[in-house]
């Protein structure tokens, strides 16, 4: 037998490589570059572009507005003749001659109390109608029908009723509002799983607890859409009925400009009424994000 | 012996409109205090059905139960469940999930501090207390079957009902949620009636294997003992002849005897 013979390199000598290391300095990442900057960045990406836009459509209505004999105020006109509207809100220079801000805040005062009502009453009637077949089946077909009556159809009604204008006022945004609170409350509670309800069963938990402790939060999620469609429903109500019933709103201050003609003036307040539902919408929208983060996440 | 639970006589038909199905037919059965039984039968023959009823959920048609002589017929904490897929409130962290059991149960017997040491017990009983305040969809399935088994042990229930309480688990999980319920049952030393279709489960933990027939109007067919020692462990008792005798008699009632025969 041969063995494999096994060739073997003669030994070279590797010549001995040196080096140096070399410090690059490294910036030192500072709280500006980290934290601001990119913070900075993130606003600007969400506003610049709207602001852009606003920009545009200004130049466009100004140019559109600004011939003479044209019909609506440009923005330039809006702003010499409704400077103290815009600029300061809450001034007072007569029990009639108020700033918008002070009006917005009436409306909302309005709008608190039967928004309020009507989530109150909403979530308890979505309730009764989501847990009980039979409410369902008495209720539900009256409440589909009345909830397509525009809320100013109501008005007449109420003023009836009531005799008096706050009430009434009071009582549209309430019967505008509460449909939807209804519906999607019934439609929550309806879908609680069969599960939760016998935890609840084993538990022996009674009608109150089960209610506060099971129904509320397993409904969360569908309750807070109908919270968010009524409070959009309720301020577009507002407007419309002060408009009708008088007072100190910012629905009667655009119906008093009209009749006085500044129509400069109903240009600023439409602007404080598209502000107001926006921020009004975000509560909301902020409020069931922070209540339903645990809901949510099943 | 007299029986600590007794299941006597009980048909369950459900009705809908003029359809009749039997489900269940004259189940009668006897469980001591401290047992651990298990039933066990193909998908469809009506073993959740009469856990249910056990647990009150559901009404038998004829018949009734018994605990400690006494007829119960709506569910209540005496007869705590642990059910198939947790059922954890996803609004409440571990603990309070816990505690909200506990508070319902011993409102008038036990102290805020007791209260909260109990909870924090049953939790520790389960390996569980170090998650005590996530939210449940942030464990994953072993950890919320735990929290689910905390929960039933925290009602000091007379009997544990468990429904395939480890059926959606994998299978590393479930044995070692297995084990867990082992040490707790020879710690606790609680009357468990569980529901399975996973024989060696079935084996592993019970004293008797109660084996169900098909359905429709599903009967008792055999009950077996399982005479293996306490404290089982999983790695002798697999090879222990007892086991594979317990095995094979459920294997062959299952597979031989009551084949289950899909509708086709």
């Amino acid at each position: 037998m041969t063995m494999p013979l096994i060739k073997t390199e003669p030994s070279v000598e590797i010549p001995q490589a040196t080096a140096t290391v070399l410090r690059l300095s490294t910036p030192k990442p500072s709280f500006l570059t980290t934290k601001v900057l990119p913070a900075l960045g993130a606003v600007a990406t969400r506003t610049i572009p709207p602001l852009v836009m606003l920009g545009l459509i200004l130049a466009v209505w100004q140019i559109l507005c600004m011939k003479p004999g044209a019909t609506l105020p440009a923005p330039s006109k809006i702003w010499s003749d409704a400077y103290d509207l815009i600029v300061d809100p809450f001034f007072v220079a007569g029990p009639q001659d108020i700033g918008l801000g002070w009006r917005v805040l009436i409306s909302l005062q309005r709008v608190a109390v039967g928004y309020g009502l009507a989530g109150v009453i909403g979530i308890l009637l979505g309730t009764l109608i989501g847990q009980s077949v039979w409410a369902m089946r008495g209720l539900d077909p009256i409440f589909q029908v009345l909830r397509t009556i525009s809320p100013l159809a109501w008005l007449p009604i109420s003023l009836a009723a009531f005799r008096d204008s706050q009430p009434s006022a009071i009582f549209v945004i309430f019967i505008t509002a509460v449909w939807p609170i209804i519906i999607n409350t019934a439609v929550g509670i309806r879908n609680i799983p069969q599960d939760y309800r016998n935890v609840a069963a084993v538990l022996r938990l009674n009608h109150l607890e089960f209610f506060y402790k099971i129904m509320i939060p397993s409904a969360a999620p569908y309750i807070f859409t109908g919270l968010r469609i009524g409070i959009g429903l309720s301020w577009l109500a507002i407007v419309a009925a002060e408009m009708l019933t008088g007072g100190v709103g910012i629905g009667f201050f655009i119906w008093d400009a009209w009749n006085s003609s500044r129509l400069s003036d109903i240009v600023v307040a439409l602007v404080y009424i598209g502000l107001v539902g926006f921020v009004l919408d975000r509560i909301v929208a902020g409020v069931a994000t922070v209540v339903t983060r645990g809901t949510a996440a099943s | 012996m007299s029986g600590y639970l007794k299941i006597d006589h009980v048909d369950k038909t459900f009705t809908r409109g003029s359809q009749q199905t039997e489900v269940l037919k004259e189940i009668t059965l006897s469980i001591d205090r401290g047992e651990y039984v298990s039933i066990i039968g193909h998908s469809g023959c009506g073993k959740s059905t009469l856990l249910n009823i056990v647990a009150g959920l559901v009404q038998s048609t004829r018949g009734g139960v018994l605990l400690e002589e006494r007829e119960v017929d709506e569910p209540g904490p005496d007869r705590a469940v642990v059910f198939q897929n947790h059922s954890l409130l996803p609004w409440l962290t571990v603990y309070d999930n816990v505690r909200l059991a506990v508070d319902k149960v011993f409102s008038g017997t036990k102290s805020r501090a007791e209260r909260r040491a109990w909870t924090m017990h049953n939790l520790e009983l389960v390996q569980m207390a170090h998650a005590k305040d996530k939210r449940p969809a942030e464990i994953s399935g072993g950890m919320k079957q735990r929290v689910g088994l905390a929960r039933a042990l925290a009602m000091e229930p007379k009997v544990l009902l468990l429904d395939e309480p480890f059926g959606a688990l994998d299978a590393l999980t479930r044995a070692h949620l297995q084990d867990s319920v082992m040490a707790i049952h020879q710690k606790l030393r609680n009357t468990v009636l569980m529901i399975t279709h996973d024989v060696d489960e079935a084996v592993l933990l019970s004293d008797r294997i109660v084996m169900m027939t098909n359905g429709p109007a599903a009967r008792i067919g055999e009950v077996l003992d399982v005479p293996l020692a306490r404290p089982r462990r999983r790695l002798e008792v697999a090879s222990n002849p007892t086991y594979l005798k317990c095995r094979q008699r459920v294997l062959e009632f299952l597979y031989e005897r009551h084949r289950f025969i899909e509708a086709a």
